[in-house]
């Protein structure tokens, strides 16, 4: 108890230190976090740059993914402004709308390189219908859980259980591996914030961990592959391992200093795969080095701190479940990229938040700090902070 | 809500972010370690398997050193080449990558088949494969505009093997070609790493040593596909060496045009040094086609032409001697004193064994009447050498010849010779098991029966002679570290005799009976020669011989050898007319003709006669040999 009072402590005068920076009050008067948007904005920028050597110098790749940050940023401030009451009231519809375009996915989805992942509806830009869902299905699960008892009884976490399992099967079976494993967590965080019995959580991974092989059968080849070479990666260095190989010789080759900007030979020379997206943090790694990599990780330290204040400061259930549930779920995609990058963990096609190239990722990611601000508004609101 | 409660559920849930909080903070904490030991403490390890990824060692082929005649115009060049290369592993549909590039540029069932060839003879993967060879620069241009949608395609320009005077030098040279499987087991594997071109025969295949240079080695940077982005640093190849010959192309271009269409060859060489001054075989073909890569159907087209442009008549044609072989048997039948200069037959036309029937007809029907040795050499009787043949007897007459070279191969540096036949007693048994009869030592006294020689080991035996009882081998190259060659002294006859012998010769051309005196018209030097007429089928007893009604295959093969200046040479010759009818009105004119051009035009500033047709590589190429004619 005494360690969070602490923290608490740390909270209040956290924001005492900002009282006299105008564009705070301005920003709190919308219900918006300062030390967050510039976290967000910082390490937007940061990419942006990496992104930029990564593809090569690429000017329309920049650009697009710029106005992708720039929607996401619209969606952030948007989200913000809602009542935390109007959320929770919309969101089982906005959870069966997800699910409905999951569904549409499997029937009418597009995709490439043997998944199905995307929707294209007439008059909408194309987008990942499972992007909507990593929101969605943490809010439904919160929903549901603060509608019952907390800490939740184990009725309430079967039926918790079986909505995150539908979503998880119908993103997993796209296939897309690395979103099925994020969407699950997000659905995890919010039943093991409610308190769910450290008892159960303990059953529930011998079970998780029993049931390993029949989840091992029901992978793909290609998954298989990637599990047997994260255990070693020599046994098949130009197939499976190459990626993996390739990223840790870029990281370990950038040493303290890197190799330079835009002179990585690893990124420029294309020997390192999927350099704009999934291991864009290889190119950091390779080129700016480990002064590069600790710069973004204290950023990204700063961004999940802050987020984790925010969801101790929110007032309600309802905020804190879906708050710590989003802000564990960045966490998680921070940990499976850069595990896979730095070969800890096997590959699965997780971008790095805010830094790897790609739309509907950035829109959704920044929409969920969007959700943990309008968790804050009504705190402030009910307590007359403003 | 139960305020209590609300607090109690609040507390539980902070609780548990805090826990999770922990549970972060532990899981970036193995991130960074993780981080620190890639990035500050295995560096080393990665920066290296960094650059071993982007940095190659590629050799770098050293130019193929030239060869120059003995006025130094280049025989063998080396020309920058524009191929089109494509790296099979890059590439998803090669069937259609070849559609895609025959909508850029020509491709001929030719261009593909040698392009499937080229696949096939691959040395090691991801070598890149000529898609296609001999790129103009238009089409060089035209593939260039599209190259960036082929990654797998990619234009260079090679050093590769031009012969300027191609089918004149083709038998001579030889040509370079690609490594075979034999051959690459045989090499320095290191020292042909950075090329696929070997010597195949010739000059090229003597001296690939000298010519292949040495290796060089080029650090390179490329990119995860190949492609070569920059040179890091570079150890330059040694190119090989020049080779110059002793060859005269003027004089070569001279031998092809004297040929003509005739099958036939012609090796004439410097008596003081032993050097090839020329040697032809016609028909000839262009070796330029071999340097590139030789279609199946071209190569087939060469290999099934009846007259056997392929073969190198100069070397491995083995053609019974005929009577041009008479002033060393004559020298060897004096030293063995089966007979002396004085020694007279009567000749009735015909030769007999005693106790037998059999005639040995000589060519003049009725008959030389009294000869000696040197009417025997000036009118060819064939009589006096059947006599002597029989005094002298098969063993001498072996072991004498020997020491002009017969039944040897002959050539310092000249590979692919054979070796042809010196009949003797052994000789016989060894090969065919069978014993000597006395009947085939009489025809071997006129070069005929079991004899076969090579053009070369003819101007070989010439130049003996022309040197006065001095053997010396004959070679392709001056090489400038070379010991001097003086030849070896042949242990027959006096010196006198050997005089006395070219004296004979030179009557062959200049005394009133000579079988070539028609060739001798106004002669401004002497020539000591030789004539000879060569059976290629026996003729029946009491027929007559009418070349009209002979198949032209079946007629007899005209044959001449000598040198000029008679008292001071400097050039010996051999050649063959195959089919040609008789030596004295068919080989023995040709000599005059290249002796003329030798001693006369040559020094009158006719260095290079006639050399327009062989710019055009094509007018060369079997089947266009209108262009020798005369």
């Amino acid at each position: 108890m005494r360690l969070w009072s602490v923290i608490l402590m740390f909270t209040v005068t956290d924001t005492g230190q900002y009282e006299s920076f105008k564009p705070k009050r301005f920003a709190q008067r919308y219900g918006l976090d300062p030390l967050l948007i510039a976290c967000i904005a910082i390490i937007c920028l940061f990419g942006l740059m990496i992104l930029y050597s990564a593809s090569a110098q690429n000017h329309v790749m920049l650009i697009r993914q710029g106005t992708h940050i720039a929607l996401g940023f619209l969606a952030m401030i948007i989200l913000s402004q809602i009542r935390r009451e109007i959320i929770e009231q919309v969101t089982p519809f906005v959870f069966v709308f997800a699910m409905f375009l999951l569904l549409a996915v499997v029937f009418i989805g597009v995709g490439a390189k043997g998944a199905q992942r995307w929707l294209n509806l007439p008059g909408l830009p194309q987008f990942q219908p499972s992007e909507l869902m990593k929101l969605a299905l943490p809010a439904m699960i919160t929903w549901w859980l603060t509608r019952r008892s907390i800490p939740p009884n184990f009725p309430t976490i079967m039926i918790a259980t079986v909505l995150i399992c539908i979503p998880v099967y119908l993103v997993a079976k796209q296939p897309d591996l690395g979103t099925s494993v994020i969407i699950a967590g997000s659905g995890f965080f919010v039943i093991f914030l409610a308190g769910m019995s450290w008892r159960l959580l303990g059953l529930l991974s011998t079970l998780a961990l029993t049931s390993l092989p029949v989840f091992w059968s029901m992978m793909h080849d290609y998954q298989k592959a990637r599990v047997m070479t994260l255990i070693d990666p020599q046994s098949d260095p130009l197939g499976a391992g190459w990626n993996t190989i390739q990223a840790m010789t870029a990281v370990g080759s950038g040493g303290l200093f890197g190799k330079g900007y835009t002179a990585g030979t690893q990124a420029q020379l294309k020997f390192l795969p999927e350099s704009h997206t999934d291991f864009i943090v290889a190119v950091l790694g390779e080129e700016l080095g480990f002064l590069g990599m600790s710069i973004m990780l204290v950023f990204y330290i700063i961004l999940l701190g802050r987020c984790l204040i925010l969801t101790l400061r929110a007032d309600s259930h309802f905020g804190r479940l879906l708050s710590g549930s989003i802000t564990l779920t960045f966490f998680v995609y921070i940990f499976v990229n850069l595990g896979m990058v730095l070969g800890v963990l096997p590959v699965v096609g997780v971008p790095l938040p805010l830094i790897s190239y790609g739309g509907t990722s950035v829109v959704s990611l920044l929409s969920g700090f969007g959700l943990i601000m309008a968790m804050q508004r009504t705190n402030r609101v009910l307590s007359g902070e403003s | 809500m139960d305020l209590r409660t609300g607090t109690r559920e609040k507390q539980l849930i902070q609780g548990r972010v805090i826990i999770a909080g922990l549970g972060v903070f532990f899981l970036l904490l193995l991130l960074i370690s993780r981080l620190v030991w890639l990035q500050l403490i295995e560096t080393e390890r990665f920066a290296t398997a960094s650059e071993e990824n982007r940095l190659q060692t590629l050799p770098v082929s050293p130019a193929r050193g030239l060869i120059v005649d003995r006025n130094g115009i280049v025989l063998a060049d080396n020309l920058p080449r524009l191929q089109l290369l494509v790296v099979p592993e890059e590439v998803k549909d090669l069937e259609k990558l070849i559609n895609d590039v025959a909508n850029h540029i020509e491709m001929t069932t030719d261009h593909i088949e040698a392009f499937q060839t080229n696949l096939k003879n691959r040395r090691r993967p991801r070598d890149p494969v000529i898609l296609r060879d001999h790129l103009d620069d238009l089409n060089a241009a035209k593939m260039a505009v599209d190259l960036h949608k082929y990654p797998a395609l990619r234009i260079e320009a090679r050093p590769s093997r031009f012969y300027p005077y191609g089918g004149l030098t083709a038998h001579s040279l030889g040509y370079v070609g690609r490594l075979s499987i034999a051959e690459l087991n045989s090499i320095d594997e290191r020292q042909y790493a950075g090329t696929e071109m070997i010597g195949k025969l010739g000059v090229e295949k003597s001296y690939e040593r000298l010519l292949l240079g040495e290796v060089g080695v080029e650090r390179v940077e490329t990119s995860a596909r190949g492609q070569i982005m920059r040179t890091v640093e570079r150890d330059d190849p040694k190119p090989g060496q020049t080779i110059n010959l002793h060859m005269d192309i003027g004089l070569q271009a001279k031998l092809y045009s004297i040929l003509g269409n005739r099958r036939g060859a012609i090796v004439a060489i410097d008596p003081a040094t032993g050097g090839i001054l020329g040697l032809a075989s016609t028909p000839s073909f262009d070796a330029n086609q071999f340097a590139s890569g030789i279609s199946q159907r071209a190569f087939q087209e060469l290999q099934s032409n009846p007259d056997t442009p392929l073969f190198n008549r100069a070397l491995r044609g083995q053609y019974p001697p005929g009577s041009t072989i008479k002033p060393m048997l004559g020298l060897v039948g004096l030293h063995y004193g089966a007979v002396s200069w004085k020694t007279e037959i009567i000749d009735r036309g015909f030769f007999q064994l005693s106790g037998n029937e059999h005639k040995y007809r000589d060519w003049k029907k009725w008959g030389h009447g009294r000869v000696n040795m040197d009417k025997a050499i000036v009118e060819s009787c064939d009589t006096y050498f059947y006599e002597m043949s029989v005094r002298l007897g098969i063993d001498q007459m072996a072991e004498g010849m020997a020491h002009f070279g017969f039944g040897r191969r002959q050539g310092k540096d000249v590979p692919g010779g054979l070796s042809g036949i010196l009949p003797s007693r052994d000789w016989k048994k060894k090969a065919r098991g069978e014993s000597w009869y006395l009947g085939e030592t009489v025809i071997a006294g006129i070069g005929q029966g079991y004899w076969i020689t090579t053009p070369l080991q003819l101007a070989t035996a010439t130049v003996a002679v022309a040197r006065r009882g001095n053997f010396i081998e004959p070679r392709y190259a001056i090489l400038s570290n070379e010991t001097p060659d003086y030849g070896r002294a042949i242990p027959l006859v006096g010196a006198l005799d050997w005089e006395q012998m070219i004296d004979s010769m030179e009557g062959v051309l200049h005394q009133e009976y000579g079988t070539a005196r028609s060739s001798a018209k106004d002669l401004t030097y002497r020539i000591a020669g030789k004539t000879g007429t060569a059976q290629v089928v026996g003729i029946a007893q009491d027929t007559e011989y009418d070349a009209e009604e002979v198949d032209e295959r079946f007629r007899d093969h005209a044959l001449f050898l000598g040198f000029a200046p008679a008292d001071a040479p400097s050039i010996a010759l051999a050649l063959i007319i195959e089919n040609g009818g008789s030596g004295g009105t068919t080989a023995a004119p040709i000599a005059r003709n290249i002796f003329d051009y030798w001693l006369i035009d040559r020094n009158e500033g006719q260095a290079l006669p006639n050399l327009d047709f062989v710019s055009d590589t094509n007018a060369l190429v079997v089947g266009n040999s209108d262009v020798y004619s005369n």
